[in-house]
């Protein structure tokens, strides 16, 4: 489904590489958690992926249902059914979360040639949804994120992924600043999304996530890189050791990290 | 930048409404003395009155200095050079629309605005003026059943006299400022509207500004006076072809709300705003003011303010009765060079009097945008109140934003709060909304949108769709 071979990237205008070299494979179905240290470069991954145009791929590519997606703006990727839960959610004031989840599912609808939902529609539609991450309805009135608590925005990222029903989904530390019923909550939402037919990846600080979430496979970026992979296992060796006795591996071809 | 762009497509895109109009012109002189000043008031066929009116006004303009205190620069207009009257040769006096000049007839249809009633949006009577003359006025039968007064000032100069003569004038007086003596002394034409008492104007009225001629200026003069227990909502729009001069436009328009009477009036502007490198657009230049004269009165102003090159324009109310009520509401949007100085002035004089301003700001291109406005509370006027929230919104980085507030209360009974805010579209805000599979122009108008909401809400229906047009916004949920 997303294939990431040895991708280089540079933030735009400043020449310096943040990613070194990253190659992923995710399969269909598959949970990934990639995790490892701050300024490792899993967020940026995330954003590359998503589009950010922050960033300039210098070398590599990345291949999403067999074809580079590279050349596709941000958009134009979600429409492929990408979607990405962001680490910091963007307030939007004055939109309320209603009218930019139906702005969005039907543009969504429309670029693959599905049926778009009147206002009425929607609204059924939608509710069902807000179930699954325990939300009450006033929050579909609500202006997008403005003035919403750190747990609120996560939730409603959780929220937005459950409405647009992504084929791949990147949620960047969504667990981070979450309280445990907050993180239960979210955690059971991601399970009950994930079906055979989507893949999701969790990028992550902290073990935790991953006793509610089981990954098929684990990632340790490091320096720019994917330095080692797993199965769930290495996520509880992490814990235990910590990133250090694997910062040595990013450094075994010579580079700093 | 990428997201100015994507607002120049949006906002900036091309100006549908620049054609030009092929209509025979009545000859007149340019430039400006008590002769031509006379000479207009003769081709209306005006009392000696109105006549004296324009003249007074023009001896004071003739001493007073044009004002440059604004946040503006532009090459002052040669008023020498300008005519001060243009009126298509096949004179509209009419009573029946067959005989309005085909050519005006076919303009009015291309901007959307057919004079046919059948075809009108029901429930909005139109008076259109082109350059200097009012060509028709819709539904005015049906207006007049209600006791409704809805004409050109011309015909109400000459119909209802002891109206005009009461009032006009009495907001703003003919010296006002120097635009304002301009316009009392070559005014040539504009709406009237007269809302007797205890009567409820049964429609929306509108009027429909073109500038069509090269050379001329249009000073257009609109006086509306709701009596006690009345109401009338009233909207004005304007656009102009495009030139590569800059045409005056210097209006004044009169309000006279008496006891528990209400007046909204709601403006779209959409004149000419002139090219990328600032040549050619309109200048701007009006005076508006409205008097609650009555207790527990009530007139708001909404402003959609989208084009001229300059923009100098502060919608303001008087205060007078107690209890009264007024309101600014304004969403202001500069692009490419243009220049805007807006806002509102509020004089508290009543007991319990309240205001509102909105005001907000949007900015792009090589543009500047400033918020001017004055709060005044008078020493008599207990227990006032004024809530102010100025929001700035920036994109890209070559566009400037100015709050200019001032503040003055006599009494220390009165409240006043101010709030102000400046924020820029950022990349961000943009790729979350297209990570969410809206394109850029959409990402950009769902934020402005956002942005401008409680501007918005408060536009008539029937002009939320032209804005909603204009701005290239999605209005958000569904509008009824």
């Amino acid at each position: 489904m997303l294939e990431i071979k040895d991708l280089h990237v540079e933030v735009e205008g400043e020449g310096i590489e943040i990613l070194k070299g990253v190659n992923l494979t995710i399969n269909k179905g598959e949970i990934h958690a990639i995790m490892g240290p701050n300024g490792s470069g899993k967020s940026t991954l995330a954003k590359v992926v998503a589009g950010h145009p922050e960033y300039e791929v210098t070398k590599g590519d990345i291949i999403y249902n067999g074809e580079s997606i590279l050349e596709l703006d941000p958009d134009e990727r979600s429409h492929a059914g990408l979607f990405l839960a962001f680490q910091y959610p963007v307030e939007v004031p004055g939109v309320t979360n209603n009218t930019l989840l139906r702005e969005s599912y039907n543009t969504i609808a429309a670029s693959r040639g599905r049926e778009e939902l009147d206002p009425l529609e929607f609204d059924d539609y939608i509710r069902e949804k807000l179930d699954l991450v325990e939300m009450n309805p006033d929050f579909l009135e609500r202006s997008v994120n403005t003035g919403f608590s750190g747990g609120e925005k996560k939730r409603n990222e959780i929220f937005q992924m459950a409405v647009l029903e992504p084929a791949l989904a990147l949620l960047d530390e969504t667990d981070s600043g979450l309280d445990i019923d907050a993180l239960r909550i979210v955690a059971d939402g991601i399970n009950k999304l994930h079906h055979e037919d989507n893949s999701v990846v969790l990028i992550t600080h902290y073990q935790r996530l991953l006793n509610y979430i089981v990954p098929d496979h684990v990632h340790v970026m490091i320096g720019g890189k994917v330095v080692k992979s797993g199965g769930k296992e290495l996520a509880l060796e992490l814990e235990e050791k910590g990133y250090d006795w694997l910062e040595s591996l990013a450094t075994v071809n010579g580079e700093a990290k | 930048m990428s997201e100015t762009k994507a607002l120049e497509t949006m906002i900036g895109e091309e100006y549908k409404y620049g054609f030009t109009t092929d209509v025979e012109y009545e000859d007149f002189p340019k430039g400006i003395n008590e002769d031509v000043v006379r000479l207009i008031s003769e081709k209306k066929d005006e009392p000696e009155w109105m006549t004296e009116f324009r003249l007074k006004a023009y001896r004071r303009w003739v001493e007073m200095e044009e004002p440059s205190w604004f946040n503006a620069t532009y090459t002052k207009p040669k008023f020498d050079k300008l005519q001060y009257y243009s009126a298509p040769k096949n004179k509209p006096k009419l009573n029946s629309l067959d005989e309005v000049d085909p050519n005006i007839r076919e303009t009015y249809e291309k901007l959307g605005i057919p004079l046919e009633e059948q075809k009108m949006l029901a429930g909005v009577a139109v008076d259109a003026v082109f350059d200097s003359v009012s060509i028709f006025t819709t539904f005015k039968e049906k207006l007049a059943e209600a006791g409704v007064i809805f004409c050109s000032i011309s015909e109400a100069i000459q119909e209802h006299p002891e109206l005009v003569k009461k009032y006009m004038g009495s907001v703003v007086p003919a010296n006002d400022n120097f635009y304002a003596a301009l316009n009392s002394a070559v005014f040539s034409d504009g709406s009237f509207c007269y809302v007797p008492k205890d009567t409820i104007c049964p429609m929306e009225l509108s009027t429909y500004f073109r500038i069509n001629n090269m050379n001329s200026g249009q000073f257009e003069r609109t006086l509306i006076i709701a009596e006690e227990n009345s109401h009338v909502s009233y909207l004005e729009g304007c656009t102009a072809p495009m030139y590569d001069e800059n045409q005056l436009h210097a209006a004044v328009v009169e309000l006279v709300a008496m006891d528990n009477a209400e007046i909204k009036y709601s403006t779209i502007q959409n004149w000419y705003s002139g090219d990328e490198d600032g040549k050619g657009g309109i200048f701007n230049f009006v005076t508006k003011r409205g008097a609650c004269r009555g207790d527990n009165s009530k007139i708001s102003w909404t402003q959609l303010e989208t084009g001229s090159a300059v923009t100098l324009k502060y919608p303001s109310v008087i205060l007078q009765g107690d209890n009264s009520v007024g309101e600014f509401y304004s969403v202001a949007v500069t692009n490419k060079r243009q220049q805007a100085d807006t806002g509102t002035k509020m004089i508290h004089l009543g007991k319990n009097t309240k205001s509102t301003i909105i005001s907000k700001g949007i900015s792009a291109g090589k543009s500047d945008n400033s918020y001017r406005g004055e709060v005044k509370i008078s020493k008599k006027a207990d227990n006032a109140r004024n809530y102010s929230q100025c929001d700035s919104m920036l994109i890209g980085q070559t566009c400037g934003a100015h709050t200019f507030p001032y503040i003055e209360s006599a009494n220390p009974t009165g409240k006043i709060e101010h709030e102000a805010t400046t924020s820029r579209v950022g990349e961000d805000q943009i790729f979350y909304l297209q990570q969410r599979g809206l394109s850029e122009d959409d990402a950009i108008s769902l934020i402005v949108n956002g942005f401008c909401k409680e501007v918005l809400k408060e536009l008539p229906m029937e002009f939320a769709v032209e804005a909603n047009k204009l701005l290239g916004i999605k209005l958000e949920g569904s509008v009824g």
